[in-house]
């Protein structure tokens, strides 16, 4: 079991984190820590795309809600790209759909950072 | 042996792992395979894993945890009861909801799925013995 992290810019200026695995209180320090270093370094717009995450638990959640805290607070934002209904299932019932752009395509994600 | 188990079969699954995350895993998939043994949906078993998983995180992230999670699942009248116990002394986070930034609430985001996701949820803290969660899972194609 481990997690895969790929970070790419889009031509659009923001920057993809394609995230492929499974996302739990073991591998959810290596998210933190790509997506951090990528804070670091001044992007604040973000788009993590989910689509090949097959688990995510609230460690997870709390990843990626600790990136969005940090990008809102240099004005960005964070939207995740999510189909799947067993991942989507975890971000309604905890709410978080209120709080995070979710998208079911990577392109109306980026479009909606712009 | 790919029969489900009869609705009366009481059967006992026990699984002991380290108290570290890396070992985590272990025991979804082990919850999934017995739930799977009793024809319980796809999103039934996600849900016990996510549950199970969240109760051992929370077993692992709180300090003074025992070395071990002993991961119990009975499978009695074709409902999944599942036992989570460690040696340490601690209980579990209070039911939050997260819907701001508030790290404390972040921390309860674990035991509010846990009691989303089953039918039943309790836990234990004994002072000398540890502290063990207990939870039921039935599957709604299989009323008990």
């Amino acid at each position: 079991m481990d997690i895969k992290v790929n970070v790419r810019q889009a031509p659009s200026d923001c920057y993809v984190v394609d995230l492929s695995g499974e996302i739990d209180v073991y591998t959810s320090p290596k998210v933190k820590d790509a997506i951090g270093e990528l804070i670091d370094r001044g992007v604040y717009n973000l788009v993590i795309n989910l689509e090949k995450v097959r688990y995510i638990d609230s460690t997870g959640l709390g990843v990626l809600i600790g990136c969005l805290k940090r990008v809102r607070e240099h004005g960005g934002s964070v939207n995740l790209v999510c189909s799947n209904p067993q991942i989507r299932k975890i971000f309604d019932i905890t709410g978080l759909v209120k709080i995070f752009g979710i998208f079911d395509a990577e392109d109306a994600a980026m479009k909606a950072l712009a | 042996m790919n029969d489900p188990v009869a609705n009366t079969a009481p059967e006992l699954v026990e699984l002991r792992i380290p108290a570290r995350a890396e070992w985590v895993a272990l025991a979804r998939l082990a919850v999934a395979t017995v739930a799977n043994r009793l024809n319980f949906s796809i999103e039934e078993i996600e849900d016990v894993k996510l549950a199970v998983a969240e109760a051992c995180a929370a077993v692992i992230q709180h300090e003074g945890h025992g070395e071990f999670i002993v991961l119990s699942c009975d499978t009695r009248d074709g409902a999944l009861q599942v036992r989570v116990y460690d040696a340490g002394r601690h209980g579990l986070p209070a039911q939050e909801r997260s819907l701001n930034f508030d790290e404390a609430r972040i921390a309860g985001l674990g035991i509010f799925l846990i009691r989303t996701l089953m039918d039943e949820v309790s836990y234990d803290v004994h002072p000398q013995l540890g502290t063990e969660l207990q939870m039921l899972k039935r599957s709604l194609d299989r009323p008990v």
